[in-house]
């Protein structure tokens, strides 16, 4: 036994649903989607933060998190080699934590798993140099080069390792601002 | 009944966390009395007076730019520091930190670090338990 008015529902929501504007909305939906991510990825400033727990907790507390992807894999041997001068600090880490945290960034670097993020900012760096501040790369000079320097000083910024006295999204990967 | 054991077991889980954590810090100062008796000195016991002067002394010992606690941590225990680099420090007294000091290799772990770049030299397990003495009072 049908419902009774089944025959009128059918033919009322085959008539009423307007597919043409369903279908023209969830294709703009899918475009701006495509695009966002693309937008998001292929930004020059967006750089994924450090997903690693581990690795947020002992590179994430007198700073921020960088992004592994801000420096090429031979800088971050080269600072997880020297902790215990780490610009001035002594950061040592037991020897099981340290290589946790080397493995991560090495992987992670922007000549390596983080290449489609960072290639862009280390472009120009001699192969031969190994920076350890991100704030020495050539491509990084060339962005800052219009902050004046009274900014640098202020006391909300203090020091260019402070990304996020002006990169409010920083801790989220965004430098776009 | 079922009401009365739902009410037990949420006045419960409000305590319980607070009890786990008081436990971890006394077991973290037992440590440190065991290690002060050790010491050659006579020790009668930690106090908060003298964690007070420890965590507010400018030593200029260490770095010059951290010649004291409230260096990074700020004048009031209670409240928020700031690293050099701009990163918030959630504050150090345990009335407003409560989960803070619950693992004793990160408490070590920021002695070590921390007292080297303000006195220049290790703390004492004296010291340690003067400066969280006074933070379980703030």
């Amino acid at each position: 036994m049908s419902p009774p008015g089944r025959g009128y529902f059918s033919q009322e929501l085959f008539v009423k649903v307007p597919y043409r504007a369903l279908a023209l909305g969830l294709l703009a939906a899918m475009l701006s989607a495509t695009l966002l991510g693309r937008a998001r990825a292929g930004s020059d400033h967006f750089f994924p933060g450090v997903s690693d727990p581990v690795v947020r907790e002992e590179c994430g507390s007198c700073h921020l998190a960088y992004p592994p992807s801000m420096l090429p894999a031979r800088s971050w041997q080269r600072m997880m080699a020297g902790l215990k001068n780490h610009f001035g600090d002594d950061a040592s880490l037991d020897a099981a934590t340290a290589e946790r945290v080397r493995r991560y960034l090495a992987a992670n670097a922007a000549d390596a798993g983080g290449r489609r993020y960072g290639d862009k900012l280390t472009r120009g760096l001699p192969a031969a140099s190994t920076p350890l501040r991100i704030s020495e790369l050539p491509r990084w000079i060339r962005e800052h080069r219009k902050v004046p320097a009274w900014e640098w000083t202020h006391k909300e910024v203090r020091t260019k390792a402070n990304c996020t006295a002006c990169h409010a999204d920083a801790e989220r990967g965004y430098f776009d601002d | 009944m079922n009401r009365h054991h739902g009410i037990t077991l949420a006045a419960l889980s409000l305590i319980l966390p607070t009890a786990a954590t008081a436990g971890a810090l006394d077991g973290i100062l037992a440590r440190y009395a065991a290690e002060a008796q050790r010491s050659a000195t006579a020790f009668s016991g930690f106090s908060a007076e003298r964690g007070r002067a420890l965590y507010t002394t400018r030593f200029g010992s260490g770095k010059p730019a951290t010649p004291a606690c409230t260096s990074c941590h700020g004048p009031d225990p209670r409240r928020s520091g700031q690293t050099p680099a701009g990163k918030p420090i959630d504050p150090v007294a345990v009335a407003a930190s409560p989960t803070r000091y619950t693992d004793i290799a990160k408490v070590e772990k920021w002695f070590k670090r921390n007292c080297s770049e303000v006195l220049g030299r290790e703390c004492t397990a004296v010291e340690k338990g003067d400066w969280l003495s006074y933070m379980v009072k703030q």
